[in-house]
């Protein structure tokens, strides 16, 4: 049998500390063929990690935030013409061992995309997190009409289906809300996994916060206007 | 009135900078059309400030110049939101560039690697 094609994203900014850890523990799972990192103009050597580490890596010369890396990341998959593509954070807080779950739905032909939910697992997420990723739930499906329990995770797979019709237009974090835009528009096919996250003071500094809410709402706003 | 002296030769200057506009090309026809009625109505309520009063009195606002000044500040949103889709506009085709740069460079040192 054909083994699938599955491809990781890491998107990344200033993630040099980190990155080596994602890169080899997505390694050691032996689920995904080509390992692509996105540095987004980082400035403390993240491209260099990556590639130490094997991973493959683009780089933009510029900072664009998450929502142009990924799209980045998106088109980079493209050239691998893969079966399914796996986006995972840089910052570590995410298990490399609940990958295979993750893009199993996809494998099996049961979904299109598949999100990784934080708060289903309720392992090690801080309060004001949880919160955050509430607000976040509550306007993405006051927008689009679509309910997930963490439309903020960075922990997903999407088919080959969902990657051609992806076409991400946000810049920055709103993109996460942008993504079920996508889902409801296109009828997607959509599951939930549980996955446990892995919070350190160090992913705690440079994730999703609270005060980031009003701007991501503003955006959204703008986008459903526009 | 000393506004009508100071406001008219502005309102004209203004007038002839639309017209240029619209023939380099950096102005489309529908907003041109959009700044000839701004001001025209303009026109219309510093040379007869009557008639703001009569808009003023079938809206129930009150005082013609209030009429004016909540038709101001409707503008001033609408054009503050117009020049923000317009920069998210330009945002989006920097990271686009950024992107095929990226890309580019992706594609070079994937066939150096594979030599």
């Amino acid at each position: 049998m054909r083994q699938p094609t599955i491809v990781a994203i890491i998107p990344a900014y200033n993630e040099s500390e980190t990155v080596g850890g994602v890169i080899a523990a997505i390694k050691k799972e032996n689920v995904v063929r080509h390992i692509v990192v996105v540095d987004d103009g980082s400035s403390d050597g993240t491209s260099k990690a990556a590639n130490v580490f094997g991973a493959k890596v683009i780089r933009h010369p510029k900072n664009r935030g998450l929502g142009a890396t990924l799209e980045t990341g998106f088109q980079a998959a493209r050239l691998f013409d893969p079966d399914a593509v796996v986006t995972i954070d840089a910052d570590g807080q995410h298990d490399a061992q609940e990958m295979k779950k993750l893009v199993q739905p996809i494998l099996d032909g049961r979904a299109d995309v598949v999100i990784g939910s934080r708060t289903k697992s309720g392992e090690g997420m801080p309060i004001l997190r949880r919160i955050a990723v509430f607000f976040g739930n509550v306007f993405t499906w006051m927008l689009f009409g679509m309910w997930s329990s963490d439309t903020q995770s960075g922990y997903r797979a999407f088919s080959k289906r969902a990657l051609d019709v992806m076409r991400l237009r946000s810049q920055r974090m709103e993109v996460s809300s942008e993504i079920f835009q996508k889902i409801a528009r296109y009828k997607l096919r959509f599951e939930e996994v549980p996955v446990r996250s892995i919070y350190t003071e160090y992913s705690l500094a440079k994730g999703q916060k609270l005060s980031n809410g009003v701007h991501v709402m503003w955006k959204l706003l703008l986008r459903a206007v526009e | 009135m000393t506004i009508q002296w100071i406001f008219i030769p502005f309102a004209l200057f203004a007038l002839s900078r639309v017209l240029l506009r619209l023939r380099d090309g950096t102005l489309s026809f529908g907003f041109f059309l959009f700044w000839i009625v701004i001001f025209s109505l303009a026109f219309v309520a510093v040379l007869s400030p009557d008639s703001t009063t009569k808009v003023a009195n079938f809206l129930g606002i009150g005082r013609g110049v209030d009429v004016v000044l909540y038709a101001s500040i409707f503008l001033l949103f609408y054009l503050v939101f117009r020049l923000y889709v317009m920069m998210e506009g330009v945002r989006h085709e920097v990271s686009e560039l950024v992107r095929q740069i990226a890309l580019k460079e992706f594609g070079r040192s994937q066939r150096r690697k594979s030599r």
